[in-house]
């Protein structure tokens, strides 16, 4: 290692990074639930049978999802507030959920679909046969054989979350990234935070992505491979 | 409010940035890539101190996030190594690719891995050298596999590319942010048109996605 490492300064800086952790893994959590459940809106809204209705949706849906999520995260910042009637200011954190929330709920949104869609033909048919209403199919027959399948899926995008939150830093959420930054600015002293930063993400999203991975492979022996989702624009 | 005079005041100066934007993902595109095959590669090698060092390097670019890596790049390397990226182009071009390189190795492992054993075994009872079977009988079959999730990289490579604005690069969100703190009541407009500008550059990616997606399918037994 050259000289210009300092242990003193990493030992210094590490609790001041540290104090970021809570922020960051919060926000993940509040960004992934609002995904989860705002994905739900997307999956209804594409279910519509409507077809103008439907294009209008597909194409707000890659609106989002192929534009990038920092510049969605400063439109909610500093623009939402100055649009007419609608408008208000929203904190750093509040924005970042809606944010990020938003943009990866389209994704999701795409990942219950394929799960729906791999739940075969025949399991609709005998539902309708043994005269199950609209509502008993969905709750008793459809949703439990859809749902299941996806949610290594879902993991996955949990970590890709964590991964993408520390975008929240630039409208001032103070996660860890923040920290290391302010530190860095502070005392001029950028390599051992950020070093610090990287390993906290590391160590976090490591452990998680090998679960996630067993997840999968218990899943897909347990399902029989059928519902291997294709989901598209992805991530793995 | 969006009005054509303000949108007329915005357009141009937005449109000084899409040089850099474009510029930057072309080149992060190609480093990607070359990237994605170098390290693809050397995982399946047989040598176990290129696949390990490999495999360290996947972990370590998938594990962390693209805008820590490009920060550490920018800031934390030259005090590290005593040296310079040359340029913040290269510190952003390098993120990006280093980064999407290494989700993509593992694309190029897995097809790779994918193709079915016989056709290895096939090409071996034919006499064809490791390095024929590979270019002639493997790769062209695991290429076509590669291709619908490279196109869907191609789209969050676009997206990452807005990330180069924070270490100073002149692309357009750059501009737009300039904008925004000339005059904030005109942000709405600005970034309205800013997230414009990224799904045009993204249009003929899609496009090109689809058109990929559909290649890999054609001729191909659906399971």
């Amino acid at each position: 290692m050259n000289g210009n490492w300092s242990w003193d300064t990493f030992f210094e800086a590490l609790p001041i990074v540290l104090e970021g952790i809570g922020i960051t893994i919060g926000l993940t959590i509040a960004c992934y639930l609002f995904a989860l459940i705002f994905g739900f809106v997307w999956t209804i809204l594409r279910r519509i049978p409507n077809k103008p209705i439907n294009w209008i949706v597909t194409w707000v849906m890659e609106f989002i999802r192929s534009t990038p999520p920092l510049v969605q995260l400063f439109f909610i910042f500093y623009a939402w507030p100055m649009v007419p009637v609608i408008g208000m200011a929203l904190d750093p954190f509040t924005s970042a959920v809606l944010g990020l929330g938003i943009h990866f709920s389209t994704y999701i949104g795409e990942v219950y679909r394929s799960g729906i869609e791999a739940v075969e033909k025949g399991q609709w048919e005998a539902s309708t046969a043994l005269n199950f209403s609209t509502r008993q199919k969905w709750i008793k027959i459809i949703l439990p054989q859809a749902i299941p399948p996806t949610i290594p899926m879902l993991g996955n995008y949990l970590i890709i979350m964590f991964k993408e939150v520390p975008l929240a830093s630039t409208i001032g959420v103070v996660g860890i990234l923040h920290m290391a930054n302010s530190y860095g600015a502070q005392y001029w002293a950028y390599l051992e935070p950020l070093t610090i930063v990287a390993i906290l993400f590391l160590i976090l999203s490591y452990p998680s992505a090998i679960l996630i991975s067993k997840l999968e492979k218990k899943m897909n022996r347990r399902f029989d491979k059928k519902a291997i989702v294709n989901s598209k624009g992805a991530v793995t | 409010m969006i009005t054509i005079s303000a949108i007329s005041d915005i357009f141009p100066v937005l449109m000084q940035g899409i040089k850099i934007t474009v510029t930057v993902l072309i080149a992060s595109i190609i480093c990607g890539y070359l990237m994605a095959f170098i390290a693809g590669f050397c995982r399946l090698s047989n040598n176990v101190i290129l696949r390990k060092f490999t495999g360290l390097y996947v972990e370590v670019f998938r594990g962390t996030s693209l805008i820590v890596q490009l920060f550490w790049l920018y800031y934390a390397l030259p005090i590290l190594f005593g040296f310079d990226l040359g340029s913040d182009f290269w510190a952003g071009v390098l993120a990006i690719s280093l980064n999407y390189g290494a989700y993509m190795s593992e694309i190029v492992r897995g097809s790779i891995l994918s193709v079915a054993k016989g056709q290895t075994e096939a090409a071996t009872a034919l006499n064809m050298s490791s390095f024929q079977r590979m270019r002639l009988v493997i790769f062209p079959q695991a290429v076509r596999m590669m291709l619908p999730e490279f196109g869907n990289y191609l789209i969050q490579m676009l997206k990452a590319t807005s990330l180069v604005s924070l270490i100073g690069m002149t692309d357009i969100l750059y501009y737009g942010d300039i904008l925004r703190s000339s005059n904030l009541s005109q942000a709405p407009t600005v970034y309205l048109l800013v997230l414009v500008f990224y799904f045009i550059l993204a249009l003929p990616l899609i496009w090109l996605t689809r058109r990929m997606e559909s290649y890999s399918k054609k001729g191909v037994a659906s399971q």
